[in-house]
């Protein structure tokens, strides 16, 4: 028997609130402690009980951990998507199932191999209460899972003491459970499959974890100290986190006392007013929300740039348009982001990738909001947002301190010559502002939405209208030398190709492909907006880009085009916006079929 | 329009404060609302308060939303910093600004346009939240700022400058504020200096959100609450009111009354607005019963003011939070950030 090692897509198939969620990433996580690089992926309805859920791990030694199509090994265990789920296996997959009761002949295919397991009726003997019971069948099946990859079963034993620590009467009952399922599959089954795990080293430091814990960790780091939000999906769990760690991490040693304050706010126009008040008052604050919540934060969003407040926005973007699709992923606000608000308004952009970017992001969005004196939105999305990940372990320097911009104190004030909230001094459109409450005579100042002079002094005088919106473009083009830099990968290429945030995780295996078939490309992944000189140089070194969207209408494309006046034949898009997160296939066969058609050189006649 | 710095003229005569200061230090750039118009009456009180307080002029806050009630923070207290926000959401801004820092006193000052309509959910929910501010809603029943709409506290069946009758119930600012928790709460007149001037102090010094619906007549869209029949009898005696682009100068109307009284105050209107000023045997610690007065009053067609209610015990926001005593935005580095060693400890959690 030839066997395959680290390399599947596992797929769970359970109803929601069935308590399959913790059996799951034990699953995902005992892999993980192996060494084996995971990805898990929770594929779930806007329910909180009864409709379907899916969880999928994609397991891969070298490290592919962007979505896959196609299953390997299905647990199905929810009769009401028994017919899809059965469908989606990959030929020569493996169909694990319930047989309690017989599998349905329709239900049958005779490509995959079929796994049953009498779960319901081993756990009829073993626990009366019919609530344990349903939870048990997940543990049961995790055992079964463990015989049939050869899964270390002292991991996972010491996955379920940790995760009931505190709650001991609990642990023998699962571990039993788990030794029920795994007897059987070894007394009764093929165990072990010719698809199988083994020990590696491949995952090496890194850790397993969700973007909005990272990121809500971040700006506990980053010194935020006001968080205001509204509840929704998928940010929620990111001002969690925040409140979470924070009631570890930031309470005073003597008191007990809190150096923080969350407020859960009525809706999200004053979950950002709220965050708008904190900045103008000098605590660095921001707020968590999607789609839907930055519509109603667009008003306030437009005060802000030209009030010229700092304010920190994490959209985990989901589906649109309107509630869409609430529980799936997509790259889709970034037109709204970027340009919200009436008039000219225009939001500096940072795309975290990975966990540790949303860690590193959050930090720093708060430095960039305060130096730049503007709203700075921190675009992930659900995927990044809210699935468990491999990252690098997150760092602080103990030596960084914060950059709260151009603040004056009550002794600057009195020594600079003359202050005026709006004046360009340095020549990089940012003013110095002054907080409330510094000074008894000095530097106070009336901030309005409305136009004013250089001293903050209300007029509707066109001259001193257009000088402030002519210094705040000079102000963005000095956050455009101050965005993180794009990731340039280029080994001179004619074509390259240009991407984003969560893009990146099946970008590898996607230019691995594409290698195959004789396409080789340069690679950007642009991590802020507005932006930097070097991706500009990127698109004029290069005679086509493919940008890659996870949305229908090319957004990413379309802010290239308007920012940086560049030909749209130049630019060709790759897009995927079906609601789960873009695949390498869909990226390799989108730019394959773009270079058919254009009849583009592949690498091996550029090089004859 | 431009803005207009007052000349810093000095008076010898005029009092010291307990900290060396005078009225003048506690003044703000000239008003550019409509002569006459009762927010400047409502502004020129609270310097006078602020002052009598001899709290240092940059010690507030000042947070508003959008209409004429909102551009008032210009014209009070201009060493302390202010901003004027957007329309309805003056509270958010507040709790935001308190938050970050406690020691200010934040003045927040709205309209009945602002607070009672696009901007009633946040009025909610700032109540609930207690944020230790003064909340004054210059009350005028209209719009002034877009040119005399009706408001949501306008009563029904009053008319407006074309004539046409409110056809809907009114909101109640001060009672809604009783009805969901409110520490404080009080109403007022804008000419009534007497009863205003020691309402805005005691709010300043609560501890908690002080709530003060203060009516303040707009002398430009004069639909104010009071009879039908007298704003078309002012229509019949002068062109000049239905000329929407005409505003007359109008004194400041002022009410001097005793507690326990009745007062007829004649509106720019012709109509007559009837209040009430409770007398010193009201049970101000009587949340309920503050709740039924008001109603019983308002049914006789009597407009209640003074303090209704007041709970001087009652958490504020951050006593509610169990926020450190320093002002958030004054801790550091070392107060905020856990460092190193301790991420380390949480990735460990995620191994
Ligand atoms: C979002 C939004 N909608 C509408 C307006 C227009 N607007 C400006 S002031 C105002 C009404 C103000 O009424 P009120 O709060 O009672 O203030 P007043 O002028 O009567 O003092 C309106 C509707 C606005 N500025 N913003
Ligand atoms: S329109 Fe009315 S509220 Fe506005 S300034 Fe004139 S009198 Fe005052
Ligand atoms: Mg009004």
């Amino acid at each position: 028997m030839t066997v395959a090692y680290n390399d599947f897509v596992i797929r769970f198939a359970n109803v929601n609130g069935s308590g399959s969620a913790s059996a799951n990433s034990m699953f995902a996580k005992a892999l993980f402690r192996m060494g084996i690089p995971v990805a898990t992926r929770n594929i779930f309805p806007s329910n909180i009980q009864s409709l379907p859920t899916w969880f999928d791990v994609r397991v891969n030694e070298a490290g592919y951990l962007g979505r896959r199509e196609g299953v390997d090994i299905m647990v199905a265990m929810n009769a009401q998507t028994y017919v899809d789920d059965v469908a989606s296996l990959k030929p020569g997959g493996y169909l694990f199932y319930d047989n309690s009761k017989p599998l349905a002949a329709h239900l049958q295919r005779s490509d995959v191999h079929e796994i049953g397991m009498p779960i319901s009726t081993l756990l009829l003997p073993e626990f009366s209460d019919l609530k344990q019971r349903g939870l048990f069948k997940n543990i049961v099946y995790l055992g079964a899972l463990a015989a049939l990859l050869n899964i270390e079963f002292d991991v996972i034993t010491g996955l379920v003491a940790k995760q009931y620590k505190g709650k001991e009467d609990l642990i023998q009952p699962n571990i039993h459970a788990l030794e029920i399922g795994r007897q059987y599959a070894l007394d009764y089954l093929d165990s072990p499959l010719p698809i199988q795990v083994r020990r590696s080293d491949a995952v090496g430091d890194r850790i397993l974890i969700d973007g909005n814990t990272a990121a809500g960790l971040g700006a506990i780091y980053g010194g935020a100290t006001v968080c205001a939000w509204y509840p929704i999906t998928p940010s929620t769990s990111m001002a969690e986190a925040f409140e979470k760690y924070a009631n570890q991490m930031r309470l005073d040693g003597a008191t007990g006392q809190r150096k923080f304050a969350v407020v859960q706010a009525e809706d999200e126009l004053s979950a950002i007013g709220i965050v708008i008040g904190a900045g103008w008052n000098g605590a660095r604050s921001f707020t968590a929300t999607s789609g839907p919540g930055v519509s109603l934060m667009s008003e306030f969003l437009g005060l802000a740039y030209f009030a010229e407040i700092p304010a920190v926005l994490f959209d985990v973007q989901r589906a649109g348009p309107s509630t869409g699709m609430p529980t799936r992923t997509q790259q889709s606000d970034l037109l709204s982001a970027a340009y919200a608000s009436h008039g000219d308004t225009k939001h500096v952009l940072l795309f975290p990738a990975t966990p540790k970017e949303c860690f590193d992001f959050a930090a720093d969005a708060l430095d960039l909001a305060d130096r730049l004196q503007t709203p700075v939105i921190v675009m992930s999305d659900l995927e990044l947002g809210m699935n468990d990940s491999l990252s690098e372990p997150l760092t602080w320097d103990d030596e960084r301190q914060y950059d709260r911009g151009k603040v004056l104190s009550a002794e600057q004030l009195e020594e600079v010559e003359e202050f005026g909230r709006y004046l360009d001094v340095d020549g990089d459109g940012i003013g110095y502002r002054t907080l409330p409450g510094t000074h008894p005579e000095l530097g106070a100042f009336f901030t309005r939405g409305t136009s004013r002079d250089e001293y903050a002094a209300y007029t509707e005088s066109p001259e001193a209208y257009e000088r402030n919106m002519q210094r705040l473009e000079t102000k963005w083009r000095t956050a455009a030398t101050m965005m993180p830099k794009a990731e340039v990968l280029g080994v001179g290429h004619k074509t390259g190709i240009l991407y984003y945030g969560t893009s990146a995780l099946p970008m590898q295996e996607a230019l691995d492909l594409l290698q195959e078939d004789g396409i080789g490309l340069d690679r950007i992944r642009v991590r802020g907006f507005p932006f930097g000189r070097e991706v500009y140089d990127f698109i004029e070194r290069h005679d086509l880009v493919f940008v890659v969207d996870q949305n229908r209408d090319a957004q990413m494309r379309t802010l290239l085009v308007i920012e940086g006046d560049i030909n749209p034949a130049k630019l060709l898009s790759v897009r995927y916006y079906a609601g789960l997160s873009i695949s390498a296939e869909t990226i390799h066969a989108q730019v394959r079929e773009h270079f058919e058609a254009l009849k583009l050189p592949r690498l091996t006649e550029v090089q004859s | 329009m431009t803005f207009v710095a007052k000349p810093r003229i000095h008076h010898p005569h005029l009092p010291l404060n307990e900290i060396g200061l005078t009225r003048r230090d506690y003044e703000g750039s000239v008003s550019t609302l409509c002569a006459g118009c009762g927010h400047d009456s409502v502004s020129a009180a609270i310097v006078q308060a602020c002052a009598e307080l001899s709290i240092p002029p940059h010690r507030f806050a000042k947070v508003s939303g959008i209409g004429c009630s909102s551009k008032t923070p210009s014209y009070f207290l201009d060493k302390s910093h202010g901003l004027n926000s957007v329309h309805g959401r003056m509270p958010s801004v507040s709790t935001g600004a308190n938050l970050a820092n406690r020691e200010l006193f934040c003045v927040g000052v709205s309209g009945d346009g602002d607070s009672a309509s696009i901007g009633l959910g946040q009025f909610a929910h700032i109540v609930r939240r207690r944020v230790n501010m003064l909340y004054i809603v210059d009350n005028n029943g209209t719009y002034g700022l877009t040119k005399g709409q009706f408001s949501a506290t306008n009563d029904k069946g009053s008319t407006n400058k074309k004539g046409v009758p409110n056809l809907y119930e009114p909101i109640d600012l001060a009672s809604l504020a009783l009805q969901i928790g409110a520490s404080f709460v009080a109403r007022s007149f804008s000419g009534d200096k007497q009863q205003l001037v020691p309402l805005l102090k005691a709010g300043l010094m609560h501890r908690g959100m002080a709530f003060i619906d203060v009516i303040s007549p707009c002398v430009a869209f004069n639909n104010h609450n009071g009879s039908t029949k007298s704003y078309e009898y002012v229509r019949a005696h002068s062109d000049n009111v239905v000329n929407v682009d005409y505003v007359e100068d109008h004194a400041e109307i002022t009410a001097d009354y005793d507690p326990g009284t009745c007062e007829d105050l004649r509106m720019p209107d012709g109509s007559t607005l009837r209040l009430y000023k409770l007398d010193d045997k009201f049970d101000v610690h009587d949340r309920v019963g503050a709740l039924n007065y008001l109603q019983r009053r308002q049914e006789e067609g009597e407009v209640v003011t003074g303090l209704l209610y007041v709970d001087p015990d009652a958490a504020d926001c951050h006593d509610i939070l169990d926020t450190v005593p320093t002002p958030l935005n004054a801790l550091t580095e070392a107060d905020l950030c856990p460092g190193n060693a301790n991420l380390e400890r949480v990735n460990e959690s995620f191994r």
